[in-house]
């Protein structure tokens, strides 16, 4: 086994993508509790499909770095019942679309057991989601719906390296079962400088990513980043998008939506995940019942088509939301 | 260390079924606390199946008649610090693990000091002091969340094991194969129970496996496995200790499938007319609560008139359990939003 080290396995400093920021999270966390320990597939010496737990093996040890056989079903059940013993497990799903074989153990056992029995289940889920490079129907799900109708659970979903780790870092601490939904197409694409390493993002509060007087996008994730440089392009139009990047979508921050729409009057949602029954209608259903004398046009949501992710290039750019989507919309309502 | 078949000799690999040879040891006094909890078993599901049919409980209600001599017989065999996954057949385990009768009853009757307060029903409690996972209804996937209780068991190295216990039905399910694998694997302190009681609410073992033995499915999983009287609780006993012995000495986990049978109906609501009556008139002469009784009044452990004065003195105990939980008020409807997160 290589020698130890106390320093961090990637980042003395410079900016870090956002698979990095989840990697350090990971080493910080379980270096400061010993309770904190990994569990999935291929994530031991290989390091993890994607790398992100790549030299965590030989740092911490086969206890904490547990490579196990596939059985996703298997991993959740077993994460859960170290999470009953004071454990603080990090379930890989080497894909968020596999989390359906752990749908049993997640929904009926992690999620219930604190209501039912008064048991805390400390468990994190990675949730490697998404779509955008081709990956097809079963390496590129937004599963947050399937879980948002499930009391019990949290969700996250971060779309900086700043908030991946934060986030990551803030789900380790919670004494809840969070999904912590990691963008793939985020992964290598993005980076910036950490700021401190203790910096933890609490869950449940969103960020204004950009201010703006004219209409209110809430979004998150990748579709953050489009709804960003959507938010630009209105701006040469004359057009000031607020975006807020809501960062946790259960329990999401209704607050911050609500205050943004009493200023602008206008909400677009925009996610990555299918329309129908999507978190966009959650919010949408939100502001109308508890604010709806603040509108002065109808709600509009941006998300992708109700289909299974498609495959060839042309087909899943006919699915996804896009810039263009997202500028179409926007003047819709603005032209109202 | 990863270590794969890495020649071209792809002839089998001769299959070693590995067995367990019972060893704990049972003396007189054990033999009276495993009596005790059973006949205490029996006769507090006697007593609910009556609340059940006075409309005093809500929903369902499982009882384990048959299955006494298992669930007795494997958790009497654990220590402090171990943990168990119950089945809905095992209500006398939780006396074992040191519920008491009365929180039993608060429990059954949804009382709001019950231990799920109202939120959950049946036996479905738990405690991780007493070492009780609060199983739930989709029953194989409770024992899955004793692998991870045993994972924690053995990282910490405390040599502690934990059960799992389940019915023949959930090995059919792909939870079933999954946790065994994980278990060998990772070599878990894990001992898996199978209750072969055999229905599956209506479903007969012919309709559910096709092998001879479900424990010949632990060669499978390189494991080893046995297939024993359900029925003799001290052989229940023997063979759980022995499986219990082995994990708590690091050499892994084991599959035990005790066969019994089920005298009653799935839950107190069906009659069970699917069983044939021949069926029921053979296995009720092997109730194991009353085997185990003849058989240590044969040994002279116990007599007839101590036998009586036992019965009476668990009765009196049970009626005041349920006097007390009726008295005691169901939770307030507003409470049903409280405690969803931790």
């Amino acid at each position: 086994m290589p020698k130890k080290s106390n320093s961090a396995p990637i980042i003395s400093s410079g900016p870090v993508t956002y698979i990095d920021a989840i990697r350090q999270a990971l080493f910080e966390e379980m270096k400061r509790d010993k309770e904190v320990f990994l569990i999935g597939e291929d994530i031991g010496k290989f390091g993890g499909a994607f790398k992100a737990t790549k030299g965590l093996l030989d740092e911490f040890g086969p206890n904490r770095v547990v490579d196990t056989p596939i059985g996703e079903g298997a991993i959740m059940g077993m994460a859960i019942g170290a999470a009953l013993m004071g454990m603080r497990p990090v379930a890989e799903m080497q894909f968020a679309d596999f989390v359906t074989n752990a749908f049993t153990q997640l929904v009926e056992q992690a999620a219930k057991a604190h209501y039912r029995w008064g048991a805390k289940v400390p468990l994190v889920v990675r949730l490697p989601s998404g779509g955008g490079m081709g990956a097809g129907p079963f390496h590129s799900c937004n599963p947050e719906s399937w879980f948002l109708n499930i009391p019990g659970l949290k969700i996250v979903a971060p779309s900086t390296p700043n908030d991946a780790r934060g986030l990551l870092k803030a789900a380790i601490r919670d004494d809840n079962p969070v999904l912590y939904l990691e963008h793939k197409f985020l992964y290598r694409r993005i980076k910036e400088e950490l700021t401190d390493s203790d910096e933890i993002v609490p869950i449940g509060k969103a960020r204004i990513a950009r201010e703006g007087r004219d209409l209110t996008i809430v979004s998150y994730h990748q579709m953050m980043h489009l709804s960003l440089q959507a938010a630009e392009k209105l701006a040469a139009d004359g057009i000031e998008a607020e975006v807020i990047d809501l960062r946790t979508i259960l329990p999401w921050d209704k607050e911050c939506v609500l205050a943004s729409v009493a200023k602008t009057n206008r909400l677009l949602i925009v996610h990555e995940a299918t329309k129908t029954g999507g978190f966009g209608a959650e919010v949408a259903a939100t502001v109308a019942e508890e604010a709806f004398n603040l509108l002065d046009t109808p709600i509009k949501r941006v998300a992708s088509i109700d289909t299974p992710v498609p495959f060839a290039p042309p087909l899943e750019q006919y699915f996804l939301p896009s810039v263009e989507k997202i500028i179409d919309a926007a003047h819709e309502i603005m032209g109202f | 260390m990863a270590q794969s078949r890495s020649n071209l000799n792809v002839k089998p690999i001769k299959l070693n079924a590995l067995t367990l040879k019972p060893t704990g040891k049972i003396d007189r006094a054990l033999a009276k606390k495993l009596y005790y909890q059973m006949l205490l078993t029996r006769e507090f599901e006697d007593r609910l199946l009556k609340l059940y049919k006075q409309n005093e409980l809500f929903g369902g209600l499982y009882t384990g008649s048959g299955n006494e001599g298992v669930c007795i017989g494997a958790s009497m065999v654990l220590k402090k610090g171990d943990m168990m996954a119950p089945s809905h057949r095992c209500t006398g385990t939780h006396f074992v693990r040191g519920e008491t009768l009365e929180g039993m009853m608060l429990q059954l009757m949804a009382r709001a000091e019950g231990q799920t307060r109202g939120r959950d029903n049946a036996a479905h409690q738990g405690s991780i002091d007493r070492g009780v996972i609060g199983y739930i209804s989709h029953l194989a996937t409770t024992s899955t969340v004793a692998c991870g209780t045993a994972f924690a068991q053995k990282v910490r190295k405390t040599k502690n094991v934990s059960i799992g216990f389940l019915g023949e039905g959930s090995t059919s399910l792909g939870d079933f194969h999954e946790m065994l694998n994980f278990a060998a694997v990772l070599n878990l302190p894990f001992v898996l129970i199978v209750e072969n009681n055999q229905f599956a609410y209506s479903t007969p073992t012919n309709m559910q496996y096709r092998c001879a033995n479900l424990s010949d499915r632990a060669v499978g999983y390189g494991m080893p496995g046995i297939t024993i009287d359900g029925t003799d609780v001290e052989l229940v006993y023997k063979t759980v200790f022995a499986a219990v012995e082995r994990a708590r000495a690091g050499q892994g986990p084991s599959l035990i499938e005790t066969v019994t049978f089920r005298m009653q109906g799935h839950s107190a609501h069906d009659g069970a007319e699917y069983v044939p009556k021949e069926m029921i008139k053979q296995w009720e002469k092997r109730h194991p609560v009353d085997l185990y009784r003849k058989k240590l009044i044969k040994r002279g452990w116990l007599t007839a008139k101590e036998n009586n004065a036992l019965t009476k003195e668990i009765q009196a105990k049970i009626e005041v359990a349920v006097s007390y939980a009726k008295s005691r008020p169901y939770p307030e409807g507003a409470t049903a939003a409280e405690g969803v997160y931790a």
